[in-house]
């Protein structure tokens, strides 16, 4: 008879979450070491959906690798699209038509949207509430709806180009985005708050757990709402303005207390500023054209380097283009937000129960392929 | 002669046609209360409403290749989908359905189920270590330090039920509640003040008990996979899924025996069997409601909430009854 | 004083030549100012001019004769090799705000003043410069204040033997970032406390970004 587990009552284990776990949300690996149900010492392990698409960057054009930023964080790819894009245009010194940057600023805020409700079903799934799911997807679903008429696809977006936007909006998307936002307005605050998130289980699951303090966000250099959740005011789209988000009058959501229910807040408030700002976006929706003319077709920018950031639902992704006057990239590096804030994972997550790890994991919101690119 | 040996063939065949039934049209019920909560059908592809889903369902369980891993203990592994589904049905025999239905009157009837409720836990200490995944024995782990924990409240609270009717007797208890609603023990102000009390404690302990959601540690899925389960595939799985749908139809019927009036109609009309069912539906459809309406609580929340707040408020409970029929 | 001119004063101690020249103009400027003009409400706007300017010059630049607003910033390369210095660039054109190159042996200190002054790191990366036989390892540092300051530290390394040290004691965040820039392009990052492969397989003895590289 074989003895499952060797080990004497004092000694440690290695558990590995992953990479096929249902709380890891795609390929990641944590390596965790365990004493009993308490965490020792937690590695994350990468690399199981790695693709380098920086290689990919160097090998076609500029506008051959526009589909590849949707394929990292495929919940908020707009927001890739659009870092991409800025990136290029700044190498190339395009400017935009304003109606393109409305257009720009209303889907990527329609895709964070989907992005934020898909995190909360997903979190909500990973502290054992099923039923948040099917209401997050059922609004999801319409944003997708409304996605797909416009750019044509529902996950993998490839709607912007150097220059504007590959079509234009119309009466009946702007019409369903109204309808959505007044509808969601209306779920907001009965089903996602009175029956999620005021649950008094739910509180005590994420109250003072997974504490990150704003010296550790920095060091590790974590953005987004993980940074906002522990009191760090920082949004690209407030402290680094791009495209024609200084015209829009939204608030940046800050809770300082640095726990897991902290972030979630977090989230939850930015889906009502990404409502204002998408309502704001089509009352002010200027008329004309939605891409600059003469943008040509084999894009050859000056050599030299340069830097896109753009708030994505996760936090600051950031695009450094090296050109070399040639038509492709020399080097595109992409900064994943995740990747540095999974990278805090191992510090906080030592001495925590398993399943408190596994809810502080889901209040980071991962997405694996934008980690492993 | 005749109806001696007729009448256990009768009620065994009785029994494990509505236990069967139970568990696996639980499932279906289960499926469908979800469906319904979270605003979707749920099946309908097969049969009428998917009606013949539970049927699909066996099918395709007992079809699968029973797949015993390599580095399990045998033996072990293979008792105890047997050993949660066994003591959950011989648990049918001993519960009064009427003043006329029941498999066997024993006389300590109450001790005999919660002795049988026990031997469920084993089984899945046993299926989680036998199983040689670390998951599993952490879940197997969990299972005992709840259901350790749980059973003390549901003991101390069932004394109380106990010393109000002076019996073990599931059938007397039951009697002893005859008349409208305010016979009841979950009314009975006149023997306790708490009783209502009591029975919420009993019930979140039945829920803890049966490892059902907010409280199913055993298989917390988002943390450990399928826990004790992980590595049972095939009619394995399929035997622990009728284990638990089978020890909620226990736990509902216990409750409706000891706290809500068992066979009796809340307004003293036409008491029979059917009163019975309608209660124990009801229970379990709220046992199927709160489980998909809450999320998760945390294992060691949980074992809080069973040692600091439920244990020393039964005890008080207990002593409250005791006062009371002492003094009245 | 902006957070950037801020940052470019704390980051001029890496250069005391820079600095020493620098000091010097200003003191040129402001001697100049004195003479020139009375105390007036312009003075300060030309003195940060100046100093911008001098900023420039002492990059490397020959532009001190452009207007006082911040022109389109010509590449450095164009001009011969690019000397150690803080450079600020505009913002628009290139999205970053000072641009630092420094010697390799620099970048531990760089990170200690930029940890200092409250930046955090946001990435690290290399370039494969293979027709100069050199690889670039570009820090990008970020904070998080109400203005915007991206600073980007950049050093270059010998192609050959790709070594540098490790600043992921001073910024733990650093610890996968140079993990990431190892796989890609072999930099050894000397100091560093586990210089496994992190995206690439657990044997892979690749790097697949350098320009060499054929699969």
């Amino acid at each position: 008879m074989t003895v499952p587990i060797q080990c004497r009552p004092d000694e440690v284990f290695v558990l590995n979450l992953g990479p096929q776990h249902p709380a890891t949300h795609g390929v990641l690996r944590v390596k965790l070491t365990m004493d009993g149900e308490y965490i020792v010492k937690a590695e994350p392990v990468l690399g199981y959906i790695h693709r380098m698409h920086e290689k990919m960057a160097e090998a076609g054009s500029f506008a051959q690798f526009m589909p590849n930023t949707a394929r990292m964080d495929y919940l908020h790819a707009l927001a890739y699209n659009h870092g991409y894009v800025l990136a290029v245009e700044r190498a190339a010194g395009i400017e935009v038509p304003e109606r393109a940057e409305y257009i720009r600023v209303i889907t990527v805020e329609l895709n964070r949207l989907s992005s934020h409700l898909l995190w909360w079903a997903a979190f909500l799934l990973d502290l054992g509430g099923f039923t948040p799911l099917l209401y997050a997807f059922d609004d999801r679903e319409r944003i997708l709806d409304l996605l797909e008429r416009i750019t044509g696809s529902r996950l993998t977006y490839c709607y912007f180009r150097f220059g504007g936007v590959y079509n234009d909006i119309d009466d009946e998307f702007i019409a369903g985005t109204r309808d959505f936002i007044k509808r969601l307005r209306s779920r907001l605050p009965r089903m996602y708050h009175d029956l999620v998130t005021h649950n008094i289980i739910l509180i005590k699951r994420l109250k003072d757990i997974g504490f990150i303090t704003p010296e550790q966000c920095r060091k590790y250099g974590a953005t987004g709402p993980v940074a906002r959740g522990s009191g760090i005011n920082y949004d690209v789209r407030k402290n680094e303005p791009y495209s024609v988000y200084p015209e829009f009058d939204f608030d940046v959501p800050v809770y300082t207390e640095c726990d897991s229910m902290a972030r979630y807040m977090v989230r939850m408030d930015e889906i009502e500023q990404s409502l204002r700002i998408i309502e704001q976006a089509l009352d002010k929706l200027p008329d004309g054209p939605v891409k600059a003319k003469k943008v040509p077709k084999i894009l050859k920018p000056a050599a030299g380097d340069y830097y896109a950031a753009v708030e994505a639902a996760r936090g600051a992704f950031g695009c450094r283009l090296v050109c070399d006057g040639g038509k492709s990239a020399y080097r595109l590096k992409l900064r994943s937000p995740t990747f540095s804030n999974l990278s805090l994972f191992g510090e906080v997550a030592e001495g925590m129960l398993l399943a408190d790890a596994l809810a502080f994991m889901g209040s980071l919101d991962l997405v694996i392929p934008e980690i492993d690119r | 002669m005749d109806t001696s040996i007729w009448r256990p063939i009768i009620y065994l065949v009785c029994f494990m046609a509505f236990a069967g039934l139970n568990a696996a049209y639980l499932g279906w019920c289960e499926r469908k209360g979800a469906g319904r909560i979270q605003r979707r059908t749920g099946p309908m592809e097969v049969g009428f409403h998917g009606l013949l889903q539970p049927l699909a369902d066996g099918l395709k369980l007992m079809t699968k290749q029973l797949l015993v891993p390599e580095g399990v203990d045998q033996i072990l592994f293979r008792i105890a989908p047997i050993l949660a589904m066994i003591p959950a049905l011989t648990s049918m025999v001993v519960i009064p359905f009427s003043d006329n239905i029941q498999g066997r009157a024993v006389e300590l009837s109450v001790l005999m189920l919660f002795a049988l409720a026990s031997i469920g836990m084993i089984a899945i200490l046993i299926g989680g270590w036998a199983s040689a995944n670390k998951y599993a024995v952490i879940s197997a782990a969990r299972a005992v330090s709840q259901n350790l924990a749980y059973e003390i409240p549901m003991l101390l609270t069932v004394i109380t039920i106990v010393m109000i009717t002076g019996s073990m007797n599931l059938q007397d208890i039951a009697m002893d509640q005859q008349g409208g609603f305010w016979h009841w023990n979950i009314f009975r102000f006149d023997k306790s003040i708490f009783m209502p009390v009591s029975f919420l404690i009993f019930f979140i302990c039945s829920v803890a008990e049966t490892n059902r959601a907010p409280f199913d540690m055993a298989e917390a899925e988002s943390e450990l996979i399928a826990g004790f389960m992980t590595e049972y595939g095939s009619m394995g799985f399929g035997l622990f899924m009728m284990g638990e749908y089978l020890n909620i139809v226990v736990g509902a019927c216990l409750t409706t025996i000891l706290f809500l009036g068992g066979w009796s109609c809340p307004f003293g009309l036409f008491p029979g069997v059917w009163w019975f069912l309608i209660k124990i539906y009801i229970l379990i459809f709220t046992f199927i409601w709160v489980r998909w309406t809450y999320p998760r609580t945390q294992v060691y929340k949980l074992l809080n909430l069973s040692w600091k707040i439920l244990i020393p408020f039964s005890m008080v409970n207990l002593l409250v009854t005791a006062a009371f029929i002492k003094v009245f | 004083m902006s957070i950037v001119e801020e940052t470019r004063k704390a980051l001029l101690q890496l250069f005391p030549e820079q600095a020493a020249a620098e000091a010097e103009a200003e003191a040129a400027a402001d001697a100049e100012a004195a003479a020139g003009a009375e105390a007036d409400t312009d003075a300060t706007a030309e003195d940060t001019a100046s100093t911008e300017e001098a900023g420039e010059a002492a990059g490397g630049e020959e532009t001190a004769a452009e207007p006082a607003a911040p022109a389109k910033e010509e590449e450095p390369a164009e001009e011969g090799p690019r000397e150690n210095g803080v450079l600020v660039t505009d913002h628009a054109a290139r999205g970053t705000h000072l641009d630092v190159l420094c010697d390799p042996e620099q970048v531990v200190e760089a990170a200690g003043i930029m940890d200092e002054a409250g930046f955090f790191l946001e990435a690290i990366t290399g370039v494969d410069w293979i027709k100069e036989d050199r690889m670039e390892v570009i820090y990008d540092y970020n904070q998080t204040g109400p203005d915007p300051c991206r600073v980007v530290v950049r050093t270059f390394i010998p192609r050959a033997n790709p070594e540098i040290p490790t600043i992921s004691e001073i910024h733990p965040g650093a610890n996968w970032h140079e993990r990431e820039t190892h796989d890609f392009f072999g930099i050894k990052f000397q100091g560093h406390p586990y210089l496994e492969p992190l995206l690439l397989p657990e044997d892979a003895d690749f790097h697949p970004l350098l320009k060499d590289f054929t699969p």
